[in-house]
């Protein structure tokens, strides 16, 4: 969905829940039908409003994890223990229920096909999630085209797990790499690695973005998402291997210390 | 996911980026203001407002120069008015729609 | 009216604990941290407190100086502008009654409002009368230990009898004014004043 111009004001809408999937032991995917969504791009994120009966609220933000190419839009969750609003939305939300939502917002950490590429992009635990939007709406997108296409908007994504079964999107990840050289999918387990584990076992450092990264000389478009500490550490490890800061594009997690 | 609590205890706030402000920046402008560039008041740098480093203080919003740390821009959403000081820039500049 | 989400009901006690709460408050056991910029760092060796006067003429002491002044130990509630009142917090400082009788014998006078200034340029306006007679600290230890830097340490204001937005964190001067002058949060909209017992928080709140 293209949108040129003034963009749409954005207003609160009801969603309602079709679904909810566990991803992995502490996330789940929340697919949404949102009437008159104005369609999105991938990267934006919505804000979650939850009423309780009392009038008491309370927001919190999401990235979208579904890409602009589908009519439901997915929002990715972690379940946080001492959360107050994920542990809502991941064990009592139920298909039929209704969500207030608003968005698309952000028009910094979005990435489109005429963004143009090479494609970077680095994910730290739940930062997985504007990033999986990106690589779904890349092979949406240029489903039909060419190869050529794809060679010329290649993506090689670094993703910092803590352990096998917490990585989110694993077997789509690897179905979509599997049958798209153009796609290079790069796992590090910091914390616990399956028997036989030939992959990186520690935390994003230079060296691992050495190995992995293009280099900087190709001047690929790159988006770090995920804890602020490994996104600090990320950009600046990119910057020091020279990647130009105006290219690499960051979103970081922080404490939920209320709505913004 | 955006801004979730990291799983140490949170003994110091860390900032997000300025797109974390989208939010309720789309309250007061129509267009999206974390594409804009604003001039910083205190060491006079122009950066995308996208890069600020938010503090999503419970009662407000503050936005931060990420060069100079010198609040840019901060809001505050009472029951009547969304509040805005931007003093902290001296010129905001939004691309015009195509 | 928005929606109510089916079944939510966030993180609040459902029971009050009868007449400690303020109208709209809900009791926490932790202690939450809001910050609105990184958070300062100064080396007590670089810490100083003032007072001054609307004249100008100061009362300065240095870290060392500071804790050498009588202290005392006080055991409050507090209640936050985003609705947390946490019970019984225990704090050890100065009384600003005794920052304040220092400063008038060196000939500072009194003015009718008071400054905060902090570490990170966050600023709050206060009444004198609201920091005097036993109801304001400036404290640099909470729970029996050196104030922690998140919650404002070395050392903070202490108003609980407001809002706790009024009681600065990183303080490092009371100025006293001839004028109100609305600090950081009460120029964007919040109440002037902030009475949590009348639910004063934003302007224009009874």
């Amino acid at each position: 969905m293209t949108s040129v111009g003034a963009a749409p004001k954005i207003v609160w809408r009801f969603a309602t829940v079709i679904d909810v999937v566990h991803e992995t032991p502490e996330t789940r995917t929340l697919t949404l039908d949102v009437p008159g969504w104005p369609g999105h791009r991938a990267g934006q994120h919505v804000d979650v409003r939850l009423t309780a009966e009392d009038g008491y609220q309370t927001e919190r933000s999401y990235s979208i994890a579904s890409p602009p190419d589908d009519s439901r839009l997915a929002l990715t969750v972690e379940r946080l223990d001492d959360g107050e609003v994920s542990p809502y939305l991941s064990d009592e939300l139920r298909s039929g229920d209704k969500l207030e939502l608003r968005g698309p917002i952000g028009g910094y950490f979005v990435w489109e096909i005429a963004t143009g590429g090479p494609l970077l992009l680095v994910a730290g635990g739940s930062g997985i999630v504007p990033l999986m939007a990106m690589v779904r709406h890349r092979d949406i997108a240029l489903g039909a085209a060419d190869i050529g296409a794809r060679h010329r908007l290649p993506v090689r994504l670094l993703y910092s797990s803590r352990r096998w079964e917490d990585v989110i999107y694993r077997d789509e990840l690897a179905s979509l790499a599997e049958k798209d050289a153009t796609l290079e999918v790069n796992h590090t387990l910091t914390r616990e690695q399956p028997d036989g584990w030939t992959g990186f076992k520690r935390r994003i450092d230079r060296a691992m973005l050495e190995a992995v990264a293009w280099p900087a000389t190709e001047q690929p478009r790159v988006y770090v998402c995920g804890p602020t500490p490994l996104v600090e550490a990320v950009a600046a490890n990119l910057v020091e291997l020279g990647h130009q800061p105006a290219l690499v594009k960051t979103e970081r997690f922080g404490p939920t210390g209320g709505s913004v | 996911m955006k801004k979730r609590a990291t799983r140490k205890p949170k003994a110091d706030m860390q900032p997000v980026d300025g797109n974390a402000a989208a939010g309720i920046l789309s309250e007061l402008f129509i267009p999206d203001l974390t594409a804009a560039r604003a001039k910083c008041a205190g060491c006079g740098v122009t950066r995308t407002i996208g890069v600020l480093l938010v503090y999503a203080h419970g009662m407000g919003t503050v936005m931060r120069c990420p060069g100079c740390d010198r609040v840019v821009m901060r809001i505050a959403r009472t029951p009547t008015h969304v509040w805005l000081d931007a003093t902290g820039a001296t010129s905001i500049a939004v691309a015009a729609p195509r | 009216m928005s929606l109510i989400s089916r079944g939510f009901r966030g993180r609040r006690q459902s029971a009050d604990t009868a007449g400690r709460l303020p109208p709209g408050q809900y009791e926490t056991r932790d202690f939450p941290v809001l910050s609105a910029g990184p958070t300062p760092r100064t080396p007590l060796t670089a810490w100083d407190f003032t007072l001054r006067g609307a004249d100008g003429r100061t009362a300065h002491w240095t870290w060392d100086e500071f804790i050498a002044l009588p202290r005392q130990t006080t055991t409050k509630d507090i209640h936050c502008v985003t609705k947390w009142s946490k019970f019984d917090t225990v704090w050890e400082g100065i009384s600003v009654d005794t920052l304040l009788s220092e400063a008038a014998a060196k000939g500072i006078a009194s003015s009718p409002y008071v400054l905060a200034r902090c570490d990170g340029g966050y600023t709050t306006n206060l009444p004198l009368a609201d920091v005097m007679g036993g109801k304001a600290w400036v404290a640099f230890m909470y729970n029996g230990a050196p104030l922690p830097p998140e919650h404002g340490g070395p050392a903070r204001l202490l108003v609980p009898h407001l809002y706790f937005w009024k009681s600065a964190k990183w303080v490092r001067e009371l100025r006293l004014m001839e004028s109100d002058t609305p600090g950081f949060w009460e120029s964007l909209g919040y109440h002037n004043y902030g009475d949590p017992w009348r639910e004063q928080r934003y302007a224009g709140d009874e």
